[in-house]
């Protein structure tokens, strides 16, 4: 019972994390803050859902439950090396291409 | 010698996870794991100089680690949530440019230093030049993280141990 509290509590944050950073996609004005959405937002959600998961499979443990949490831990790790790398990839493609990084207009007002 | 060292790795790894000691099963985890390790040859490691006990140490230092950055992305996706939910004009942004002299001196060192900041509150690392990287900022606040530098000090004390 109180396992499966925790992990309704781990998927939901998960998911409440998936939306900020969908909306964050939608909302943020450049590509480089887009990145920023886009990049963070599916790793914490994906660890936190991962998480919840493996704890809900722990209801019976077996040696089988066991391995399977092992894998899904492992997949939480590869996840946390690899999304931060496409990230950077995909930033400094845009970076060398030259896209223009959004400014607050204030401070442009200031510069001229 | 060393491919070898990799390859018995990633066999043992797929014997305890598949659970399953058959014959089918074995030489689809002998093919892949052939597979990955030819193709993956290119890339090792060069320098491979560390010492086992220094190697052990990192083993042991590297869970800690984790767990403080694990609870830096729960920060940094609070931060993010904050900000794609402020109604209206979003008053919290304020991008810009910094560039942060590291004194790390291994390859996997900064590695891991830029993808601990891309994961960090409202960072990304854009480029690694030298020993200089170039950092995407998304708001004030976050900026100054960056320039403490707390985030060096673990790496370094995690994955640089000094041979003593």
């Amino acid at each position: 019972m109180i396992i499966n509290t925790i992990c309704i509590f781990l998927v939901s944050c998960g998911l409440i994390f998936f939306i900020g950073g969908a909306v964050g996609i939608i909302r943020f004005p450049d590509f480089y803050t887009r990145m920023h959405a886009a990049g963070k937002g599916d790793t914490c959600s994906m660890i936190l859902i991962l998480t919840g998961l493996s704890l809900y499979i722990l209801h019976e443990p077996t040696t089988a439950n066991f391995l399977v949490v092992g894998k899904i831990l492992f997949i939480a790790l590869f996840i946390m090396s690899t999304s931060p790398t496409s990230t950077h990839a995909l930033i400094k493609a845009g970076f060398e291409e030259g896209i223009k990084m959004w400014k607050r207009e204030d401070e442009k007002e200031g510069q001229e | 010698m060393y491919r070898i060292v990799i390859f018995s790795l990633l066999f043992g790894i797929w014997v305890v996870f598949s659970g399953l000691i058959d014959i089918f099963h074995l030489t689809l985890g002998f093919i892949a794991c052939l597979f990955i390790t030819l193709i993956s040859s290119d890339f090792y490691f060069t320098n491979r100089s560390k010492g086992l006990g220094n190697r052990l140490t990192e083993i042991a230092k590297i869970p800690g680690y984790l767990l403080w950055l694990l609870w830096e992305i729960i920060l940094s996706n609070i931060h993010i949530l904050k900000l794609a939910l402020t109604p209206g004009d979003i008053k919290g942004l304020d991008p810009s440019l910094i560039r942060v002299k590291t004194d790390l001196k291994t390859d996997y060192g900064k590695y891991i230093l830029a993808n601990s900041i891309t994961l960090t509150p409202g960072t990304i690392t854009i480029d690694i030049d030298g020993d200089e990287l170039l950092i995407h900022s998304i708001s004030r606040h976050t900026k100054m993280g960056v320039e403490e530098e707390i985030m060096e000090q673990k790496v370094s004390n995690v994955f640089e141990i000094e041979d003593s």
